[in-house]
């Protein structure tokens, strides 16, 4: 397939592209979450030792999976920026960074629900918590710096220095349940295979896939906000449709 | 099972439906904010370019 990918590295045709695009991650992923909730409430057994409390982990893995996922994404997008000088890099990292923090965000809250019953305590300072915690802290300073500087570009330059420095992170929450002692359990899912039940396993599947089509669908459609009040003034914003009506 | 025994998740329902119910209402906030903020642009943009037709 002959794509011409720098055509949509231009903020102009990419706005475009990315308002075409929504839909087809939006509803999908919609349609994916009631799925996955459906199996994974009236499909997958209780279990056996954490009974009902078990099935907060068809949102947990997977929000927490996406908190590393995006911000990996976000630091490679702004790397891309910094390195090349690509506008639109810049601003999809930015767009990215507040479905990071939320994912990020869930991926704590529904750790502290099922902390609570399981082992007694909503928080421990234990490896795996600790460093979840400061990727969220690490997406809101990514956030706080580009929003405190002015000149977008330089605002661009810093967040992309603090959100690469900050990737270190991600490795050290994948690998704190091997480095260090936890409280909180390995992965449940190994490369060698699981434990899981079948209808398990599909239901934390669908909650993944949808997370992942829902974070493209927003950053999409929070980067054509961006690409157009960084646009703004130029010919072909005020040409838009949407604009000139 | 019925509903009332599904919705007790065996006496987690609190820890259970306190997870799902915040998740969906994070999505749901972001979506309102990310609609929101087209909206504002798209009218800041109108504006500015109302006031740039008034001084040409």
């Amino acid at each position: 397939m002959a794509i011409n990918w720098f055509k949509y590295s231009a903020p102009s045709t990419f706005y475009g592209l990315a308002g075409k695009l929504i839909p087809f991650f939006a509803w999908p992923a919609a349609a994916l979450f009631a799925f996955g909730l459906y199996i994974g409430f009236f499909v997958a057994p209780t279990d056996a030792t954490q009974s009902e409390a078990y099935r907060i982990i068809f949102l947990h893995v997977p929000a927490s999976i996406l908190s590393m996922f995006i911000y990996l994404i976000m630091a490679g997008y702004a790397a891309l920026g910094l390195i090349f000088n690509t506008r639109l890099s810049s601003m999809m990292a930015q767009a990215l960074a507040p479905t990071g923090a939320l994912f990020a965000f869930i991926s704590l809250w529904t750790g502290a629900l099922w902390g609570k019953p399981m082992w007694g305590a909503w928080w421990v300072w234990d490896a795996r918590l600790t460093s979840e915690l400061i990727l969220l802290f690490l997406y809101l300073g990514f956030i706080a710096l580009q929003a405190s500087i002015e000149d977008p570009r330089r605002a661009d330059r810093a967040s992309a220095l603090l959100a690469i420095v900050g990737s270190v992170n991600v490795p050290i929450i994948y690998f704190s349940v091997k480095w260090w002692n936890t409280l909180h359990q390995g992965s449940t899912i190994k490369f060698s295979g699981t434990s899981m039940h079948v209808a398990m396993q599909e239901a934390m599947f669908a909650v993944l896939v949808a997370c992942w089509l829902y974070a493209i669908a927003v950053s999409l459609a929070r980067v054509r906000s961006i690409i157009l009040e960084r646009e703004a003034n130029t010919q072909w914003v005020n040409e838009l449709k949407e604009v000139r009506s | 099972m019925n509903w009332s025994e599904f919705f007790a998740m065996n006496g987690y329902a609190f820890y259970v439906w306190g997870s799902y119910g915040v998740a969906l209402l994070v999505f749901a906030i972001e979506i309102a904010l990310v609609r929101n903020r087209r909206k504002q642009t798209l009218r800041t943009l109108r504006l500015m370019r109302d006031e740039m037709g008034e001084s040409a």
